[in-house]
């Protein structure tokens, strides 16, 4: 399944060199992780175990859902900093609609999802319409969503006590074995990025953009309308880890959220998706996602401090993107 | 349907401060390539832009088909048959060949889903019928400067345009690839299509233009039939421009020592085996079209940029520059063309601009600045260069263009360089202030300060040059004294390739006038190939 992934997720049936190289960068970030994993099996032996591998699994799949979305927005030469608070307002608009407004769960995932849509929808028109560059307008987001939070929460946390099968969509065994939900939800979310971003307009003119905006528009297409469409679509993302984050938890906390941004552009860039736009891939960003959890996992294994944890993620950040300009300057 | 498929008539279009057009009149026919010539400068990019509806005029009309013609925007122009190929490529380097050619008319396998398959395979049957050595599958960043140009040239054919119009569109081919893009343009050339072929290189416009429209200043000169012209007559029709003033240039001598000396400059894009001399006291001037490596051999000297081979020597001992700072410690200056980005602080003060690059050495006590210091010496540079200013404090970005350039100077005069090299000192400065900075660049070296003037003025570098050294395609093609230094010889060197000789050149009639028709010891030193 992976590997299929792996050639499936390259540019789009490129030449054969330039095939190569785009395989081979991601052979690269894919190493890098095989390479972490194997340190950290042979450190400790409770590392390697399958309760163990199902739990960094367990625990990617927030980052990872948000990752997701970004890795659309940064192609397009874009950034997204209100993800984080994003999508704690969307799980306090989860706890509203399924606890207070006690709407069925199904309808209150959707409407969850949708929300986090129209926050992606408004970053959208911001930078689309009014020309703000992408990082004032999410900075500007992320204080409007953490305010909203707390607002609409009476900052006080919501709890899903009445409502046990939504806690399932994280942790339940929808396959029977010991596989938590969250997981598939990731794997499903991944696959839908790799087919939109490689086989459809939407992908098409998301790298086009990225690429060179000016040559995009004045090859006729409408930049403005497709990059309302991408954050909209990336504010999904936003939803769907809403979503995820509270079931999990049982209930929204509304002051939690901030960081998360960050870690999920580090899994972005990790991945090596350019911030300059143009380039990136979502298998790269599942690597990178992967990355950070196997590091946070591993060395709280090998009982290394948090705060150490962060000085070394922030040392993988700088060997991967440096590693990534290397490579370029070579190509 | 009259006589012409695109017609312009009587257009005019002004920028503040330039009139870029002024009545302009260009007639294409059908089934012909017309060569469209000038200097720098003379309007063509603003006629281009016209007709691809990035501007509008302000008076004037266009006609295609004897209709008249609007065009709104690229993609409108597109639509009715207008394909423009601009010399900067409008491509996107990531995505493929194929997905650049047929950018926002993607095959679909229904709906929202992209068919690559027949992306790829209508790429390739136009890339076959065109006869183009292009794998459709590469990703256009990778590949050469001449196969991009294929993939624009396809690009523009692929909307079954009528009139083809080409800015430059050999300006940074090899011969081969020059042949390849003339057979190309054959082809394209049916009793009902048109070709506006925009280029410097007279050698060109004989092997594949039919007419020639010469147009100067904006202005439409005239339109010959390729056939009965020589390249002589286009040449004087192109700078047949009259000079301002006859001013000549002050304090000429020879004997001078030489402080600068560049040997074998080589650059990994551009730059081959560039090599000249510059004296105390001189104005050296550097002609040359766009494109030829006049700015690329000031950047590679002052270490903006990375030299692949060369030395420079100061006053005869080696010196190595690794950055400008290291240029700045041996005293030498660079004034950038691109003022506002490269040579000031525009949201900060005259007297912050002019302390800059002297800051630590000068104005600096206890790592703390001496503001009052570096106000003093502003105060002396205003006075001196007559820079006009109600105050040193105020913003530079309120200057005119000519103080503005001013400020510049005395920033390197507070530095206290004994070499300065001026790109386009003049450049989008009025008539008054140029006469301004020529006084200034006279007064300077006359002071013993040696200047390098790089300038697309012709008259400009005419009137100011002791000797001008004359650059084409990344090499020095001849160094003129000024005495035998005329608009035609010049252009004659900057139109020089590389493969030509000046010698071959007097053999196929090429030699503008004032050359002698024998190649003889006043002939300009041709740069080694």
């Amino acid at each position: 399944m992976s590997t299929v992934n792996v050639t499936a997720d390259n540019d789009v049936r490129p030449g054969w060199a330039s095939g190569l190289r785009a395989r081979l960068q991601q052979l690269l970030a894919f190493a890098s992780l095989i390479v972490i994993f194997a340190f950290f099996s042979i450190a400790n032996s409770t590392f390697a175990t399958y309760g163990n591998v199902t739990s960094i699994l367990f625990s990617t799949v927030v980052i990872g859902t948000l990752a997701l979305g970004t890795t659309f927005v940064i192609i397009t030469g874009g950034i997204d900093l209100s993800i984080g608070t994003g999508m704690t307002l969307c799980a306090v608009m989860a706890g509203t609609f399924i606890t207070t407004w006690g709407l069925p769960i199904g309808l209150g995932v959707l409407l969850t999802i949708l929300f986090g849509g129209v926050i992606g929808l408004v970053n959208g028109l911001n930078v689309a319409v009014l020309k703000i560059p992408p990082f004032i307008a999410t900075l500007a987001m992320m204080l409007v969503a953490q305010g909203l939070a707390l607002v609409i929460s009476h900052s006080a946390p919501i709890y899903f006590t009445e409502d046990p099968g939504y806690v399932k969509i994280s942790t339940g065994n929808l396959l029977g074995v010991d596989f938590p939900n969250a997981v598939l939800v990731l794997i499903v979310a991944a696959v839908i990025c790799i087919v939109l971003l490689n086989t459809t307009i939407l992908g098409r003119y998301t790298f086009s953009i990225g690429s060179n905006e000016e040559a995009t528009a004045l090859s006729g297409i409408n930049v403005r309308r497709w990059k309302i469409a991408i954050y909209a679509f990336a504010g999904l993302f936003i939803g769907l880890a809403g979503v995820m984050i509270s079931a999990r938890l049982a209930s929204a906390q509304p002051a939690t959220g901030q960081g998360y941004e960050l870690q999920a552009i580090a899994a972005v860039v990790i991945g090596g998706t350019s911030l300059a736009g143009g380039k990136g891939s979502v298998v790269g960003t599942i690597i990178g996602a992967l990355i950070i959890s196997v590091l946070n996992n591993g060395l709280q294994i090998m009982s290394i401090p948090q705060e150490w944890q962060n000085v070394i993620l922030g040392v993988v950040i700088l060997i991967a993107v440096y590693a990534d300009m290397i490579r370029k300057k070579e190509a | 349907m009259g006589d012409y498929l695109l017609e312009v008539e009587g257009v005019s279009k002004g920028f503040p401060g330039v009139q870029a057009l002024d009545d302009m009149h260009v007639n294409l026919r059908y089934g012909e390539v017309l060569a469209l010539v000038g200097e720098n400068g003379a309007g063509k990019s603003t006629l281009m832009k016209l007709l691809s509806g990035v501007y509008q005029a302000d008076s004037g009309s266009f006609r295609l088909h004897g209709e008249p013609l609007e065009v709104s925007g690229p993609k409108e122009a597109q639509e009715k048959g207008i394909s423009i190929i601009f010399q900067e490529f409008n491509l996107m380097p990531d995505l493929t060949v194929a997905q650049n050619i047929l950018i926002g008319r993607e095959p679909r396998a229904g709906g929202f889903v992209l068919s690559e398959r027949a992306l790829n395979q209508r790429a390739e049957e136009l890339v076959a019928s065109l006869g183009l050595p292009l794998d459709v599958r590469a990703k256009v960043g990778h590949l050469t400067v001449a196969k991009q140009q294929m993939v624009e040239i396809a690009k523009a054919l692929s909307y079954d345009a009528r009139v083809l119009i080409m800015d430059e569109p050999t300006a940074a081919l090899n011969d081969t690839e020059v042949q390849t893009l003339h057979d190309l343009i054959k082809r394209f050339k049916r009793p009902d299509t048109g070709v506006i072929y925009i280029s410097h290189r007279m050698d060109e416009l004989k092997a594949i233009s039919d007419r020639i429209t010469v147009i100067r200043d904006g202005k439409y000169v005239d339109t010959l039939d390729t056939e009965t012209t020589t390249m002589k007559e286009v040449i004087s029709l192109m700078v047949g421009r009259t000079l301002v003033t006859d001013a000549k240039p002050e304090n000429v001598r020879t004997d001078r020592e030489v402080v600068l000396s560049v040997e074998g400059l080589s650059t990994k894009d551009l730059l081959r085996d560039v090599g000249f001399e510059l004296r105390e006291g001189e104005i050296l001037g550097f002609a040359g079209l766009m494109g030829a490596g006049r700015t690329e051999v000031a950047r590679a000297v002052v270490g903006a940029d990375k030299r692949s081979a060369g030395t420079i020597r100061l006053r005869g001992r080696e010196i190595h520059i690794g950055n400008p700072a290291d240029a700045a410690r041996h005293r030498i200056g660079y004034l950038s063309e691109d003022r506002k980005n490269f040579g000031l602080l525009l949201e900060h003060d005259v007297s912050a601009n002019i302390g800059l690059s002297a800051l630590a050495e000068r104005f600096t006590r206890w790592g703390f600045v001496d503001v009052s210091g570096v106000r003093r010496a502003a105060r002396e540079m205003v006075k001196v260069l007559g820079i006009r200013t109600p105050s040193v404090t105020q913003t530079v970005k309120n200057l005119s263009g000519g103080n503005q350039q001013k400020v510049v100077i005395a920033k390197w005069l507070v530095k206290d360089c004994d070499v300065l090299i001026f790109d386009e000192p003049t450049r989008g400065i009025d008539v008054g202030a140029k006469e301004e900075i020529y006084k200034l660049l006279n007064e300077l070296a006359e002071q013993g300060k040696s200047i390098v003037m790089i300038s697309s003025e012709l008259p400009e570098v005419l009137r100011m040059s002791h000797r001008i050294v004359v650059m084409s395609e990344g090499r020095v093609s001849g160094v003129l004294d000024h005495d035998e230094a005329t608009q035609e010889r010049v252009m004659h060197l900057a139109t020089l390739r590389p493969d030509e000789r000046v010698e071959d050149a007097v053999e196929l009639g090429l030699v503008p006038a004032g050359v002698p028709d024998e190649p003889s010891d006043t002939d300009p030193k041709v740069g080694e190939r």
